[in-house]
């Protein structure tokens, strides 16, 4: 079995009343760290400072600081010309923008490159809230994960998306970091272990697992704690890296829990549930049940009103699982 | 000796060189561009033995200067170019587009010592050069940054992105030089989408424009010199070239821009050009080696 030591599982009362922060603010946060500690990180943005939080690296390090204006595709690209010349470029834009505008050239100029280019996707999902369908990114795991060199990290929280933010900055290879808009609850401690391409089970469980990715790991959480209500246990796997995907993580869920719910912002077709799908009939086929956006455009609105909407609350995870237990096998 | 600064004479025979080496890879790979690679020959021959400091062999040199095709589809020139300079052995040239190989169809970094960015999709390179334009800037460091665009490529929206950024951030150590031939794979470009007044449009966007026969190597070395002088600016040089230069029957016919000659129509063309398809295949054939000098006496 490979799994990272637990965190101790949240109690009811903190998921009914979590701390909430920004994950764009744990980028923030980690640009400026990694700012501090390695002269070679440089960072681009798209006339997007502030909603990007690209802002707090500007302040302190504006030697180092580049202003693309409204040009992704030239930002992408002059991106790969600084890696080329030894520099680890952070480039910052919306991920509707940086995973559809500039497709081409992460396709060929960096990943075919092999660059350590990092793209850092702001307002990913539908809790992008009222900027609507044309802001509300939702198609960045299909994209990235199908070009080959690329790494992904979908981090669940503040502290996961600022450790993810540093840790990428030691891989020579380019990435892709996708985060939301919205302060989301803190799930994950500032000493928990973060690692690239290692799922983190953050509730241990052997009647189904619930595999997510992003906001939905806390949707996860709550759903595993009604269902605890009720005497199922819910194995909760915080699948944070899309790319490399912790396989045997994955297989085992499905071996030592026989039913899988995965759970995610994002579109149905070719996201973390897809992933999570191709390990699980290769390697111990399960059950499984998938709650993501169902091939649909989003649309305007409050964030978590949208996101009950679109089928990808608690509730909707809940129903899920009782889905998934209802196929699972006996004895399984 | 990192800039050769070969005389006029010796450049003019490197490029026929080159041209000859051109138009034998494409016959063997029975695949290919030949109207481009044939168009720059001549300023990239002045580029690769005169212009730029290079260390073929020593990628990691933070001295050397920097070169990028943003026109990935003239590999014929490029592979030439970094064969006779000495990147590689000429007997490579004749895996050209195999799958043996290590030279791909378009530019790719990890398959071709010598290559620093992969390229093949149009309009991408302006961009990649500002990077490195700006790395080198943030180090401290002197080396220039060349990027050679094509002039049906400038229908690239992201051209004029990077044009912006250029002049924006004022990266006088970038030159520029756009193989304007006229031509490019549907036909003649003013007739597919025009870009005239191409200088203007440079001019309006901030950059120094110089002008030049993009075959005439003397104003060729005019050019690149001035744009050395160039403060505040980058510079784009718009050489002026015949779409297929140096083969009779390529000349000036858009036709050309994306198919190899045959054995027969190579054969002939290397005749023009004073050798014969064998006789040149023979030449790379027996260049297995990496000179630690390259020669600066013509043919080997």
């Amino acid at each position: 079995m490979s799994r990272a030591t637990p965190p101790s599982p949240a109690p009811a009362a903190v998921l009914a009343n979590p701390e909430m922060k920004k994950t764009r603010e744990g980028f923030g946060h980690g640009l400026v760290a990694l700012g501090e500690t390695n002269p070679n990180v440089v960072v681009l943005v798209g006339d997007l400072s502030g909603s990007t939080n690209v802002s707090f690296f500007a302040e302190r390090f504006p030697e180092r600081f580049v202003q693309v204006g409204i040009a992704e595709q030239n930002m992408m690209c002059v991106a790969a010309g600084l890696a080329s010349v030894g520099k680890i470029p952070f480039l910052a834009t919306y991920g509707a923008f940086a995973s559809c505008r500039s497709a081409d050239q992460m396709r060929v100029t960096v990943a075919y490159t092999d660059l350590p280019v990092k793209i850092a996707g702001a307002h990913g999902g539908i809790s992008v809230g009222p900027d609507g369908a044309t802001h509300q990114a939702m198609e960045e795991i299909a994209i990235v994960r199908s070009i080959p060199n690329m790494r992904m990290v979908v981090p669940c929280d503040y502290w996961e998306t600022r450790k993810a933010t540093i840790a990428m900055a030691g891989d020579a290879h380019p990435y892709y970091l996708r985060f939301g808009r919205e302060s989301v609850p803190v799930v994950t401690k500032e000493d928990t272990p973060f690692v690239i391409g290692k799922a983190n089970v953050m509730r241990e469980g052997g009647d189904l697992a619930i595999i997510a990715c992003g906001v939905m790991v806390y949707e996860a959480l709550v759903a595993a704690e009604a269902l605890a209500s009720r005497g199922i246990q819910a194995r909760v796997v915080n699948l944070h890296t899309l790319k490399p995907l912790d396989e045997d993580a994955i297989a085992t869920a499905a071996r030592e829990c026989g039913a899988i719910v995965t759970a995610e912002e994002h579109q149905i077709y070719g996201g973390l549930g897809g992933a999570v799908a191709e390990v699980v009939v290769r390697q111990h086929p399960v059950p499984m049940e998938f709650v993501a956006v169902r091939d649909r455009f989003g649309r305007s609105g409050k964030p978590e009103e949208l996101m009950a909407a679109f089928g990808i609350k608690a509730p909707d995870v809940l129903r899920a699982a009782d889905r998934v237990l209802a196929r699972k096998k006996p004895g399984a | 000796m990192p800039r050769l600064q070969l005389t006029v004479d010796q450049l003019r025979e490197r490029a026929l060189i080159v041209r000859r080496d051109i138009i034998t890879l494409l016959a063997h790979a029975k695949s290919g561009h030949s109207g481009g690679p044939l168009s720059s020959a001549d300023f990239g021959t002045v580029l690769f033995f005169h212009e730029m400091n290079l260390t073929p062999g020593d990628q990691k040199d933070a001295g050397r200067d920097l070169w990028h095709f943003s026109i990935g589809h003239v590999t014929p020139a490029i592979y030439a170019l970094m064969g006779e300079r000495g990147y590689y052995p000429l007997i490579d040239l004749l895996g050209f587009r195999s799958l043996e190989g290590h030279l791909q169809g378009h530019p790719s970094k990890h398959d071709t010592p010598g290559i620093d960015v992969s390229a093949g999709s149009l309009g991408q390179g302006l961009s990649v050069c500002c990077g490195m334009a700006l790395g080198a800037r943030m180090d401290g460091s002197s080396r220039r940054v060349y990027c050679v665009m094509g002039d049906g490529e400038q229908q690239e929206g992201q051209i004029w992105e990077a044009a912006m950024f250029a002049a924006h951030y004022k990266l006088d150590s970038l030159c520029a030089v756009i193989d304007y031939n006229r031509k490019q794979i549907d036909g003649d470009v003013q007739d597919i989408m025009g870009i005239a007044p191409l200088a203007d449009k440079w001019r309006a966007f901030g950059w120094n424009v110089l002008e030049a026969d993009g075959h005439d190597i003397p104003a060729l070395l005019g050019a690149f010199a001035q744009a050395r002088e160039a403060k505040g600016r980058p510079t784009v040089i718009l050489a002026h070239t015949v779409m297929g230069k140096g083969v009779s029957f390529m000349e000036d016919d858009y036709r050309w821009h994306g198919v190899p000659p045959s054995k027969e129509q190579a054969d002939k063309a290397l005749r023009e050009m004073g050798t014969t398809l064998d006789a040149w295949t023979e030449r790379l054939r027996h260049h297995k080696e990496v000179a630690v000098a390259p020669s600066v006496n013509g043919a080997s």
